[in-house]
């Protein structure tokens, strides 16, 4: 009877022991940064993008902002990272401070010769795979033209199975108005190469249409 | 190359023809074996229908009974209730009976002393005027006797002023004494106002437990109208308690949805049981709580009896657990109160966060935190009434599930019925259908038959 009643009271103690976290209900968005000499000036728009994201950012959630330079494939790229807090008031004290730091990041900002993007792809596929969320995006805050270093290797295949990829803010170069085929090109070769690595492809230009970000 | 692929139509007919001759010389066995089967099907369904209107028979009588039982037990609660009230209405003024009995003796003392006090005493006429009369009969007119007339006179002239003067005094003095009377009237008129207003109220509180008795005793006879009443007093419970309780499932959301989100502060968000997020089970297991507590508050009020055991507790033990419980209760409302302001509280601090974003204005005022508290701590005390609807919904539910009960056995029974003697008329007609099939061969046969029967007719003539 004692054992009975033990176990009666121990129920919720019990019942709450088994509760797990499901990832599944997680959100993990990387964010790369173009600041690159031709794209630099359009880092003021990507704060806005990164306030917006981060309003809608909930607990347990993981966002992570990163530069894109000449080598981008380095921890040392990642400018501010967390993984929110479970409890509201904490993620919303972690929120801020992930604001703080942007702010600083922007103010501070310097121009690369080159642009590594698929480098910073490849640090952000392992950065979420690390963190695990149930749902991996990564935008990339860029024009898409990709320059690389002499010597650096980017060829290589990319495992975004279950990531979509969403370039945002695609601007156009001086030669794409010249030659806008070479801005559909490069939009559809890396479209080619994100979805043969078995990701999900969209881009958004109007920064007012961010919500399919968050459709779970 | 086969025959159906040379000609389709010729190997159809030769199969029909198979057929045909093929029944032909089962007919005996295939009819035997058609009603058979359609008799076995048609006994076995109506075997079952007849099972399940003995269920539905069974049914109806163990609803009657329960349905009885129940109106017999809620009535000897009412009628027990009645004879309390009587009980207590009746030690309250029978114990003021004796003070009663002597304010109302006192006060007719008085009154009857008063009423003595103030009977009208005729003045008397003066004794001496016999003797006055027999000196003024005397004979002759002696100035002496005159001089004594005229003192005479005078002195029962005063006399009478004296007696007129002495009389009204005492006519001044009765009626003070019966204006003293009026006080005494007046409050033995209240006092007997009193009496019968508690008299009248006796009669009409017994004359509500007649009627209850009236109601008793066509239980206890099981009657049919008695029947009646109570299913359909049953079925009303029913139907209203199931309306309020809807209503209390309304404030049970509104009081989840006040205290799910500050609950994530203390269960963390995204863990799950069974599916389920914990904060959102732990915010329900609160609420429940309440309602449970709420539930036995009721029940050891005696406002409720859902549960013998606690019904049967004494009184002293029963008034300790309604004081344990009523605390518990306002624990658990200041805990929901609290969490209310906790939402309110990360509600501003997430549109804080958000608008520093997002530059958006935010406006949050007092009067939404004191509401949203206020809400936390009276919806616990309104969910404690819940336990009144669920005990008439309970009790009522069983009479409804009985009645359904049998309305589904009565109709599966029909169906049963309906499908066994479907099954007869199948067969019936399989075995004509059957006939149809092969009426070639069997017309050939009856010719077969009819010229036997006249050939064996000519030759019994014949001989």
């Amino acid at each position: 009877m004692t054992r009975a009643i033990l176990y009666f009271l121990l129920l919720p103690a019990m019942l709450l022991g088994c509760s797990k976290h499901n990832p599944e209900r997680d959100q993990g968005i990387y964010m790369l940064l173009d600041a690159s000499g031709t794209y630099a000036k359009e880092l003021g728009e990507s704060v806005k993008i990164i306030n917006h994201i981060l309003a809608r950012m909930q607990p347990g959630d993981t966002f992570a902002v990163a530069r894109v330079n000449t080598g981008s494939f380095t921890e040392k790229n990642i400018i501010y990272k967390k993984t929110f807090d479970m409890r509201p008031s904490k993620a919303n004290e972690q929120r801020r401070i992930f604001k703080h730091k942007i702010d600083e990041f922007a103010r501070n900002v310097q121009g690369s010769a080159y642009t590594d993007i698929t480098g910073g792809v490849l640090q952000a596929i392992e950065y979420l795979n690390e963190a695990g969320p149930g749902k991996k995006t990564i935008l990339i805050f860029s024009d898409m033209k990709e320059e690389l270093h002499k010597g650096y290797n980017r060829d290589i295949v990319l495992n975004l199975k279950g990531f979509s990829v969403i370039p945002v803010n695609v601007t156009k170069l001086r030669t794409d108005n010249i030659n806008p085929q070479e801005y559909l090109d490069r939009l559809a070769q890396w479209q080619h190469k994100v979805e043969s690595s078995g990701g999900k492809w969209r881009v958004i230009n109007d920064l007012e249409r961010l919500d399919p970000i968050f459709e779970k | 190359m086969s025959l159906a692929e040379v000609n389709p139509y010729v190997a159809y007919l030769l199969w029909f023809v198979l057929v045909v001759v093929v029944f032909y010389f089962a007919r005996s066995h295939a009819h035997a074996m058609i009603l058979s089967i359609s008799r076995t099907l048609h006994n076995a369904l109506r075997l079952s229908a007849r099972a399940m209107l003995r269920g539905e028979k069974w049914l109806s009588e163990r609803n009657r009974e329960v349905l009885l039982a129940q109106g017999r037990e809620a009535t000897e609660r009412i009628i027990e209730r009645e004879f309390d009230r009587i009980d207590a209405s009746v030690r309250r003024d029978m114990s003021e009976y004796p003070a009663l009995h002597r304010n109302l003796s006192e006060k007719i003392a008085q009154i009857d002393d008063d009423y003595k006090q103030s009977t009208d005493v005729p003045p008397e006429p003066p004794a001496w005027y016999k003797a006055v009369e027999a000196v003024a009969n005397l004979p002759g007119k002696d100035p002496m006797v005159s001089n004594i007339l005229e003192d005479i006179h005078t002195s029962m002239v005063k006399a009478n002023t004296n007696a007129i003067e002495e009389y009204r005094k005492a006519s001044h003095q009765r009626h003070e004494h019966l204006k003293k009377m009026m006080p005494h009237w007046r409050k033995v008129k209240q006092v007997l106002e009193v009496v019968d207003k508690n008299v009248n109220s006796l009669l009409s509180r017994s004359q509500t437990i007649d009627r209850y008795m009236d109601t008793y005793e066509n239980i206890v006879r099981k009657t049919s109208r008695a029947e009646r009443m109570l299913s359909s007093s049953s079925l009303t419970q029913f139907f209203i308690s199931l309306f309020v309780l809807s209503i209390a499932v309304g404030g049970a959301l509104i009081n989840f949805e006040l205290i799910a989100l500050p609950m994530s502060e203390m269960v963390q968000q995204k863990t799950e049981i069974l599916g389920v997020q914990t904060y959102q089970i732990a915010a329900l297991v609160v609420i429940l709580l309440e309602i449970a507590v709420g539930i036995f508050l009721m029940e050891l009020l005696r406002v409720t009896r859902l549960f013998p055991v606690i019904g049967a507790l004494n009184d002293k033990m029963r008034v300790r657990l309604t004081w344990a419980a009523f605390g518990f209760l306002v624990i658990l409302a200041s805990v929901e109160a609290g969490l209310a302001w906790m939402r309110d509280w990360l509600i501003i601090d997430t549109k804080s966060v958000e608008s520093s974003m997002e530059s958006i204005a935010t406006h949050q005022t007092w009067i939404t935190t004191t509401t949203q508290m206020g809400l936390g701590f009276i919806l616990p005390f309104i969910l404690t009434l819940v336990a009144i609807p669920l005990e008439s919904f309970i009790h009522s539910l069983r009479t409804v599930l009985g009645v359904i009960g049998v309305a589904a056995l009565w109709s599966f029974a029909w169906l049963l019925r309906v499908l066994g003697t479907v099954a007869q008329f199948s067969g019936k007609t399989l075995v004509l259908v059957y006939d149809l099939i092969i009426f070639l061969p069997l017309w050939i046969e009856k010719l077969f038959r009819n010229r036997e029967q006249e050939v064996s007719s000519d030759t019994a003539s014949n001989y």
